[in-house]
């Protein structure tokens, strides 16, 4: 017979329940993305490693993937392994992100995983780091960035190059300055120049040369939409980065997280499973084929 | 000067792909130059008369828009090549070009390089061959952001109505 | 505790086969409701056999057969009384094990916080005249959807409850090629129960064998006799005979290479030019998992569920996005079936998706038949690929990007 502890232990553990935080906080990055903080209630999930994502629902509207952005003010160290805090920068383009996006304080937001690969930071230990992000892929960096930075000494530069549609789609202005400020080597660049843009005008990959990441000393990181990925790894493989340390996140539609519902898949990977962080070795063939 | 000018063209990584008497040839037209931040570099619609390599600092291209002003088409940064209208006519510049903060760059004289190309097709098609890798990355550059890639998709330019308004058009980022 | 069978324990037992009557089928039925089963099987309704939940084993189709084709499939009387003497039908096990809707979870929201339940306790089936093929497919499933690093609560729930009753394959239909995925028709394992079929006019009758100890327990309560060496070959040179009369093969090439190299193949707008992306094939499969989810709330606001529904990577939205689709083309749709199902499942999953049972091709309102798809890809792979087979040449061009 099945007890009712057994019963309710085994649904504590079914991936497909999700597990209800409760907001502390919510900050408007940008006209159309907000980053949150949430608070484990009961039973917090198991502790994210950057670069792997939660499915997030909005209650009685959807789920919809959305990477972890941070661990929070008191998740990470001492939290144990759970994740008693996470971050998640969200940007409202659907109907669930846009109910995510206007989230209140002291609300319930459903979520589960943690699901997928993270960012292979050990890879990079004794390296130098190069970290390039396009729009809202700096989110999925924002963590790993922040752990490297925890961990300082492991690694060569760290360089942080940032591509933006515009000076007001920028995300986290106010920590860029700060990572700049904690020896960072941050390059931004933007699009479309505003009224009183000083910085960089062009694409991301235009910072590269300036940077000048030694070809056998760099393990990169990329996140963005999938086309600057592409560039942005050539252009890493013109300047002879190998191609397995060159790491994507990749993105498809996802309606589970945990390897069942078939959506996610780009060829022999279940993006949900074998990414979204890819290295590039395996990901250049199927980024190049059309409709894969 | 020229030796010192010598290896200050030799140094610079646009010019790798050269043959070193290719660069010393080119080291006669050039001389140093300095640029204080916010110095026009050169005016859209003048004559193009020379080109730089930029060493250190960075430029900013731009254009003069009515309505909108002073509008930045791209910057450029130490290692790059700075201007291309001098080759080929009408040699003027079609943007015009501010230095973004102080730019310590070499400059040549564009009619002199012109008229060495012109003398001798071989060094003529090796400048060619250093600037057109450039000007394709440039190109390049430019059809990307024309794709708008970072922009929502409410606002990319050809979003349908039947993409519009659907759960399934979310995801990670 | 549960009677299921579990595909990762080897059963030490060998057991003797032994030989039960048509009429030890009742006694079958009382002793799996006995034990809480509902009792899933064939039976003929609208004009095709079909599985459903049955209440007796008068409800058999006996003395109904099948016939089928590309894009056809009729019912036909047969000469004697099998009760198992059809090929695949429309509908496959995972209807019950994995059904086309499904609740996930349910949530209650007060005030200051959300109850959730999940999926709940599933029922417990007896699965009656399950066919190697689909056996097969069962254990590929199980992979998929409760193998993995998480396991789906609703298929795992009523896996792990299922009694599963083989029964062999002594006449392939014009659509099957189980023999040449290495499928069928004999049942090796993942079974509790396996039976063979002999009718000899009114001499009826199974050679049974038990796979689990649940198997054997079971057939201990049916009256039965030891099997005699005669009727034991009988139903091996049945099966084995079953085996040389597919109606179908698949191409003896490395499918899973052979998808890799397809990836841009001409023969895709073929395909496509006669492809309806109806999504039949994906829906008859035995083993297509695909699902997407539906979140529903009550008048309040307060109720809601999240429900799983199939998919198909048919549909145009099944790879929607931010901005727009992802396979566009019915071609693309067309290779990401054929390529998941022959190829990049092993990669994903350990093993092929294709079971050889046939329904795509007998569902397939235009007589799509994945072996002569398979067979043309195979036709038009570029000699020098042939040649340099098991060596290495798709990996050289894997590295760069080279484009304007």
């Amino acid at each position: 017979m099945t007890t009712l502890t057994e019963a309710a232990e085994a649904e504590h553990a079914d991936p497909a329940v999700p597990r209800f935080y409760r907001v502390v906080s919510r900050r408007e990055d940008t006209y159309d993305t907000v980053t949150m903080e949430l608070a484990a209630q009961a039973d917090p999930l198991p502790l994210f490693a950057p670069g792997q994502f939660s499915m997030l629902t909005a209650f009685g509207i959807g789920e919809v993937p959305i990477s972890l952005s941070g661990l929070g003010s008191s998740g990470g160290d001492g939290g144990g392994p759970a994740a008693l805090r996470l971050q998640h920068t969200v940007r409202a383009v659907g109907a669930v992100t846009r109910s995510l996006c206007a989230v209140r304080p002291g609300q319930l937001i459903g979520v589960r995983g943690p699901f997928g690969t993270g960012w292979d930071l050990a890879s990079a230990i004794g390296h130098d780091l190069l970290i390039i992000a396009g729009g809202i892929g700096l989110a999925p960096l924002r963590p790993v960035l922040l752990a490297a930075l925890e961990d300082r000494s492991r690694y060569g530069r760290l360089v942080l190059l940032v591509g933006a549609r515009s000076p007001a789609d920028l995300l986290y202005p106010d920590e860029l300055e700060a990572w700049r400020e904690r020896g960072v080597e941050v390059a931004v660049t933007v699009d479309r120049p505003g009224e009183g843009w000083q910085g960089n005008v062009g694409v991301v990959t235009s910072l590269l040369e300036p940077a000048a990441p030694g070809a056998n000393q760099t393990t990169a990181f990329i996140c963005g939409p999938e086309i600057m990925m592409r560039y942005a790894a050539q252009a890493l493989i013109a300047l002879e980065v190998p191609t397995q340390r060159i790491q994507v996140s990749l993105e498809r539609t996802m309606r589970c997280g945990a390897g069942w519902c078939g959506h996610c898949q780009l060829g022999p990977l279940l993006l949900c499973r074998d990414g979204p962080v890819v290295t590039y070795d395996r990901a250049s063939e199927l980024m190049r084929i059309r409709e894969l | 000067m020229t030796a010192q000018m010598q290896t200050r063209v030799a140094a610079h990584p646009f010019l790798a792909a050269l043959a070193p008497p290719q660069r010393e040839l080119l080291a006669e037209d050039a001389w140093p130059v300095l640029f204080a931040a916010g110095e026009r570099v050169f005016a859209e619609g003048a004559a193009a008369e020379r080109f730089w390599l930029i060493e250190t600092g960075s430029v900013a291209l731009d254009i003069w828009v009515p309505g909108r002003g002073q509008q930045t088409v791209e910057t450029l940064s130490a290692g790059t090549v700075l201007g291309w209208s001098w080759l080929y006519p009408p040699h003027r510049w079609h943007f015009g070009a501010q230095a973004r903060d102080d730019v310590e760059a070499i400059a040549f004289d564009a009619a002199a390089v012109r008229r060495r190309c012109e003398a001798d097709p071989a060094f003529g098609y090796a400048i060619l061959r250093c600037f057109t890798p450039v000007i394709i990355e440039r190109l390049q550059a430019t059809r990307l952001r024309m794709l708008d890639l970072y922009a929502s998709p409410d606002e990319a330019a050809d979003t349908d109505a039947r993409r519009a308004e659907s759960p399934q058009s979310e995801g990670t980022r | 505790m549960q009677q299921g069978s579990n595909p990762g324990v080897v059963t030490v037992c060998a057991p003797e086969p032994v030989v039960i009557g048509v009429d030890a089928l009742p006694a079958l039925f009382s002793a799996l409701r006995a034990w809480g089963y509902t009792v899933v099987g064939p039976t003929v309704r609208d004009g095709a056999i079909v599985l459903s939940e049955l209440e007796s084993a008068a409800e058999l189709p006996y003395g109904w057969g099948v016939e089928t084709e590309a894009g056809q499939y009729r019912v036909r009387r047969r000469s004697d009384t099998a009760a198992f003497g059809h090929s695949a039908g429309p509908q496959s096990w995972k209807n019950f094990l994995h059904p086309p809707r499904a609740r996930m979870w349910s949530a209650d929201r007060t005030a200051d916080a959300v109850t959730v339940s999940g999926a709940g306790e599933q029922p417990r089936y007896a699965l009656l005249g399950v066919r190697p093929c689909d056996v097969r497919a069962i254990g590929v499933l199980d992979r998929v959807l409760s193998h993995g690093q998480h396991a789906d609560a609703v298929y795992s729930g009523r896996r792990d409850g299922a009694f599963v009753i083989a029964v062999e394959c002594t006449e392939p239909g014009a659509t099957c090629f189980c023999a040449s995925m290495g499928c069928g028709p004999d049942a090796q394992s993942g079974y509790d129960l396996a039976l063979t079929e002999l009718v000899d006019g009114d001499d009826h009758r199974f050679v049974a064998r038990s796979g689990t100890e649940a198997g054997a327990r079971l057939l201990a309560q049916l009256p039965q006799r030891p099997a005699d060496d005669a009727t034991v070959h009988k139903a091996q040179a049945a099966v084995k005979r079953a085996a040389t009369e597919m109606g179908r093969a698949m191409p003896e090439v490395d499918l899973p290479r052979l998808m890799t190299e397809s990836r841009e193949s001409p023969h895709w707008d073929d395909v496509a030019s006669r492809c309806l992306t109806c999504g039949n094939c994906t829906m008859v499969c035995p083993t297509c998992f695909c699902t997407a989810t539906e979140d529903v709330t009550d008048l309040t606001g307060d109720h809601a569920e999240r429900w799983s529904v199939w998919d198909s990577c048919f549909s145009l939205d099944f790879t929607g996005m931010h901005g727009g689709e992802v396979r566009v083309s019915g071609q693309s749709r067309y290779r990401q079936w054929i390529s998941h199902k022959l190829g990049t499942w092993h990669e994903q999953f350990g093993s092929s998706g294709c079971v050889g049972c046939g329904r795509c091709i007998v569902w397939c309102p235009v007589g799509i038949d994945i072996t002569q798809e398979a067979a043309a890809l195979a036709a038009l792979r570029p000699p020098s690929v042939l040649d340099a087979a098991g060596g290495e040449t798709a990996d050289a061009e894997a590295v760069g990007i080279k484009e304007d």
